[in-house]
């Protein structure tokens, strides 16, 4: 039997129009990073506030790429999503602070051998919990914006409470396992050896979401569940068990995030969840709500404007992330990769 | 005879605080082509929506293939062997042309796994799909969006069709493309409830007819009959087929 499977046909494009990269949007970043280098005027400075830049937008970009995800998928507004970042760093103190010779090491394996359970089982719990949130928060009120943006801050609040019951209302401390401290030199710029880290695990977590998305059916359910739901219902396939499965996925992710920006900080509070949340909200509406592209472009921007103003004008930098988000809206009011929706 | 494939019994659709179906009584016969006619807003698309569980029937009964599923998830009527093809064609426009027809073959992970031959026959029915396999559904032109939708709904096997509008905005060449490829589906047995505005396209395809009104059938019969019958046209639909022409 012959194949029927056209191959990509450069005559096709004859009758349609062409397919255009939207390519503005990825040179956003590398652009700001040229623009700060003579700002900055130092070669070695400017590469450690970059490298400081992408370890911080990656982490933002882990914590925020599963809310953006249910908001394109579910169209819910999910304001509880950063009960689940504290609960991953909340239980990172735990793991942690169990394994307290294997952190004080200054064997990165054995660093290493620490922090991959404590992500594990941040990742393991705020899933589950997520599951819950889900079922029993979210399912009601699926399709009414308003009680969503209403029930899950009070999930959050009391999320936030039920934290201080289990481990207290103060600040507790999460110091970076010992071969993860200090800095290497690269050329004459220091780089602190957990930006580094941060940066390889943001790509890795970025690349196996694209690797979903683009290359597997899942991915493609999630896509086009994205554009149309109710399509994808009458094609045959049980949305709600997505959106489940999204749901958990983003709050894996979540926890996954509490615990790097946890050790980012170097220390916990309760509060976190809400602080971070606010990060979170301004990478999503500018990459684009639903688009996860959109969210690491926003994530990586928001990381490096943050560095560099921080650094050329601390008092900018209170407003850096606002700022941002205006300029990006009043450029493209929908966000820089805007989700086709029906 | 043998029985019909598909049966509404008084069945009543509510949306909100409006009744839109006040008691549809349907048959569908297996292995022929049923028109769904009526005016705007005379609850066809409702009448469809309800079959595939979009919208829940409030009373009466759905039955296919002998099945009551009134009260069916649309995933499980669709993996019933039902396939929809809404008036809004239900596209999804950021996939490309394959990725589009992958999802559409539940059975396979990727374009290469869709069945071969029956992908041939559907590129013969509509070529432009082959043409722009890999381009971004959003970009097609308004016929070849409709010609994917109806593709996505045939590329694997089903029993029945149930098709919205689909000569809706359509230029009269292309109309005259899928009402071709309309009649090589029927020569396939399969099932097909096909709503239509478009009389002209309407008789030149249907085997049965069910013209609605104010949400309830009020005449079904054989097409045949009323494309002759220039005063029951103009009763039931406000026009005649010499309007149409």
């Amino acid at each position: 039997m012959s194949t029927s499977i056209p191959a990509p046909a450069a005559a096709s494009t004859d009758a349609l129009p062409r397919t255009r990269l939207d390519y503005i949007p990825l040179l956003l970043a590398p652009a700001l990073a040229l623009i700060a280098l003579p700002l900055i005027g130092s070669f070695p400075t400017w590469v450690t506030l970059t490298i400081a830049g992408l370890a911080m937008g990656m982490i933002i970009f882990i914590i925020a790429s599963g809310l953006t995800l249910v908001f394109g998928l579910m169209d819910i507004l999910n304001f509880g999503h950063g009960v689940f970042i504290a609960l991953g760093a909340f239980l990172a103190t735990t793991v942690l602070g169990s394994m307290a010779d294997w952190t004080a090491s200054e064997s990165l394996w054995r660093n290493l051998l620490a922090v991959l359970p404590a992500m594990v089982v941040a990742m393991g719990v705020a899933g589950a919990v997520g599951l819950a949130f889900e079922r029993i928060i979210i399912k009601p009120v699926y399709g009414q914006h308003l009680k969503q943006i209403l029930i899950t801050m009070g999930g959050m609040i009391v999320g936030e409470e039920l934290i201080k019951v289990i481990w207290g209302p103060q600040q507790i401390p999460l110091p970076l396992p010992g071969g993860f401290k200090g800095a290497i030199l690269l050329g004459e710029a220091a780089v602190e050896k957990y930006r580094l880290i941060a940066v390889v695990i943001g790509l890795a977590v970025f690349a196996s979401m694209f690797w979903v998305l683009a290359r597997t059916k899942l991915g493609l359910l999630i896509r086009a569940g994205v554009q149309d739901r109710e399509m994808v219902e009458s094609l045959g396939y049980r949305i709600e068990r997505l959106f489940v499965g999204v749901f958990v996925a983003g709050s894996a992710l979540a926890g996954l995030g509490g615990v790097m920006w946890g050790l980012y900080q170097q220390n916990v509070v309760p509060q976190m969840g809400a602080q971070v949340n606010v990060l979170i909200f301004i990478v999503i509406i500018i990459g684009g709500l639903g688009s996860t592209g959109g969210c690491f472009i926003g994530a990586l921007l928001m990381g490096l404007l943050a560095n560099y103003s921080g650094f050329l004008a601390p008092k900018v930098a209170l407003f850096s992330n606002i700022g941002l988000m205006v300029c990006i809206l009043l450029w493209r009011p929908q966000g820089l990769y805007p989700v086709a929706k029906r | 005879m043998s029985a019909p494939l598909l049966t509404l019994e008084g069945v009543h659709t509510h949306i909100g605080a409006y009744h839109i179906l006040h008691g549809v009584d349907l048959v569908v016969p297996r292995g022929e082509l049923t028109m769904l006619l009526g005016r705007n807003g005379a609850g066809k698309t409702t009448t469809l929506r309800t079959i595939m569980g979009l919208w829940k029937a409030s009373t009466g009964r759905v039955t296919f293939d002998g099945r009551d599923i009134t009260a069916a998830q649309t995933p499980a009527i669709a993996q019933a062997g039902v396939a929809y093809v809404p008036e809004n064609m239900g596209i999804f426009a950021d996939l490309t042309v394959s990725e589009n027809m992958v999802l559409a073959a539940r059975g396979a992970k990727s374009a290469e796994a869709i069945d071969a031959k029956r992908l041939d026959w559907i590129f013969s029915l509509f070529p432009a799909l082959k043409k722009f396999w890999l381009h971004p559904a959003g970009l097609l032109s308004g016929g070849q969006k409709q010609m994917l939708a109806v593709a996505r709904a045939i590329v694997e096997p089903r029993a029945l069709l149930l098709i919205d509008e689909p000569s809706k905005g359509l230029a009269p060449s292309i109309i005259q493309n899928m009402i071709v490829a309309f009649r090589e589906l029927k020569g396939t047995d399969t099932t097909i409830l096909l709503v239509e505005q478009n009389f002209n396209f309407a008789r030149q395809l249907g085997d049965s007819v069910a013209v609605m009104d104010d949400g309830r059938i009020v005449h079904s019969g054989a097409m045949a009959e009323l494309a002759e019958d220039e005063d029951l046209q103009q009763k039931l639909l406000g026009l005649s087929l010499a309007a149409h022409q």
